[in-house]
């Protein structure tokens, strides 16, 4: 028997919502966003934790200018305060590392990341996914059933194929889905948002292309004054404003 | 150092093993420890004590064995197995700490010895479980 899935419970006793942000494809801004949306709820004075579960390439403490070793205690770990946020990643383990896991390592790793981790009395829970529906998701769906997913998509038609497989997954696991946001939005756009309205998801924000982002990671002083960091900041109040909403929608 | 927090971990899964399976009473809890944990066993021995709550009558008196694992490798790469000695060359000790934490991070720190590749698997020896709870089943009162 595996004593740590008692261990978890405790650890996230204090914790109120989890928020995972999810899109399936990589490279669709799931960390900068995940990051910046810890930031923009500490800034508004809730306690907030951010978790990053992408082993192989972590870099929520990258976004928010961190680094080093984790500090411990006799009791777990306790998570790396950056800018006001309890972060939490095997970067502070395994530094420039590469640790290449493959499926039961992964699932290890996360439950003794829930296992260890002090969150303490937390308002809410950043999950800051890897990309792909794979153990991570499946996990934290069967580990943590009332995590919320946040959708992340763009209005690429190879990013829309996925959002869409992702949804239908989420309903078939049950998974409460808190909304769908767009990222990477230059002109036009909604196709996320129909997307979002088609699957009877809400809807909550766009983030456009923002090229100042770039030179403002890793400065979370000139992150919050970016646009990016402000439409982030409009999608957190949005989230933060639906608590207790995210539902399955029904499936087909 | 998170002795008292997996002590603590088992401490409760051994209640509600107990409490599953109706046993009134927890006479002895076998703990297996993975040898990649590298846990201090006298720190942890006595924290298994310690965290004992005072208010669970399920566990007065219990008996604590502590039962250790050597760790195993296997390769997927050359099929090579290997153990110890290789946990042993990890001389950073922020490197085994985070081990310690994570075992999975083996993968970052340890190779194959026989072909160098970190893609190997870990056959026995990474963490902690609760081998067997062992007490009275207590039939409760009778219905009626
Ligand atoms: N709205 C945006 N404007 C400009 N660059 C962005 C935006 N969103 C993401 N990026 C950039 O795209 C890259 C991938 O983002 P990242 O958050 O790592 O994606 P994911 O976590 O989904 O793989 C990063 O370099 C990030 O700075
Ligand atoms: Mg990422
Ligand atoms: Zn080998």
């Amino acid at each position: 028997m595996d004593p740590r899935a008692a261990a978890i419970d405790d650890r996230l006793a204090g914790v109120g919502r989890i928020v995972a942000v999810t899109g399936s494809k990589g490279g669709i801004g799931k960390s900068v966003i995940s990051s910046s949306l810890a930031l923009a709820w500490a800034d508004e004075g809730m306690a907030v934790g951010l978790l990053d579960l992408d082993f192989t390439s972590p870099s929520d403490h990258v976004v928010l200018g961190g680094g080093g070793r984790f500090p411990t205690e006799e009791f777990g770990v306790d998570p790396v305060v950056l800018a006001g946020v309890r972060t939490m990643s095997v970067a502070y383990f395994s530094g420039d590392a590469a640790a290449p896991m493959r499926g039961g390592d992964v699932t290890n790793t996360l439950l003794e990341l829930l296992a260890i981790t002090r969150w303490g009395d937390l308002d809410a829970l950043v999950l800051d996914l890897p990309p792909g529906l794979g153990d991570i998701a499946l996990d934290v769906v069967r580990l943590v059933p009332r995590t919320e997913f946040l959708l992340l998509g763009t209005a690429s038609r190879v990013v829309i194929g996925s959002v869409q497989r992702a949804v239908r997954l989420l309903v078939e696991l049950r998974a409460p889905i808190v909304g769908m946001a767009e990222n990477l939005r230059r002109d036009g756009g909604g196709e996320v948002e129909a997307l979002a309205a088609g699957s009877g998801v809400p809807f909550l924000g766009a983030v456009p292309y923002d090229p100042a982002l770039e030179d403002a990671l890793g400065d979370p002083g000139r992150l919050r004054e970016t646009d990016f960091f402000d439409a982030v900041r409009r999608i957190g109040r949005e989230v933060a404003g639906r608590a207790g909403t995210a539902t399955s929608p029904p499936g087909r | 150092m998170h002795e008292f927090a997996l002590a603590d971990a088992v401490v409760k899964a051994a209640v509600r093993a107990a409490r599953e399976a109706g046993m009134a009473r927890i006479e002895a809890i076998t703990v297996r420890v993975g040898e990649l944990q590298q846990i201090e066993r006298d720190l942890f021995e006595f924290s298994l004590t310690e965290v004992i709550p005072a208010a669970e009558p399920a566990l007065q008196g219990v008996r604590f064995v502590v039962e250790e694992e050597p760790v195993r490798f296997r390769c997927r790469v050359c099929e090579r197995e290997f153990g110890t000695p290789d946990l042993d060359r990890v001389e950073d000790a922020d490197d085994r700490e985070a081990i310690h934490f994570l075992p999975e991070l083996s993968h970052a720190y340890i190779r194959c010895p026989g072909c160098g590749s970190p893609d190997f698997e870990i056959l026995a020896g990474r963490g902690i479980s609760l081998a067997r709870v062992e007490g009275d089943t207590d039939p409760g009162p009778a219905p009626g």
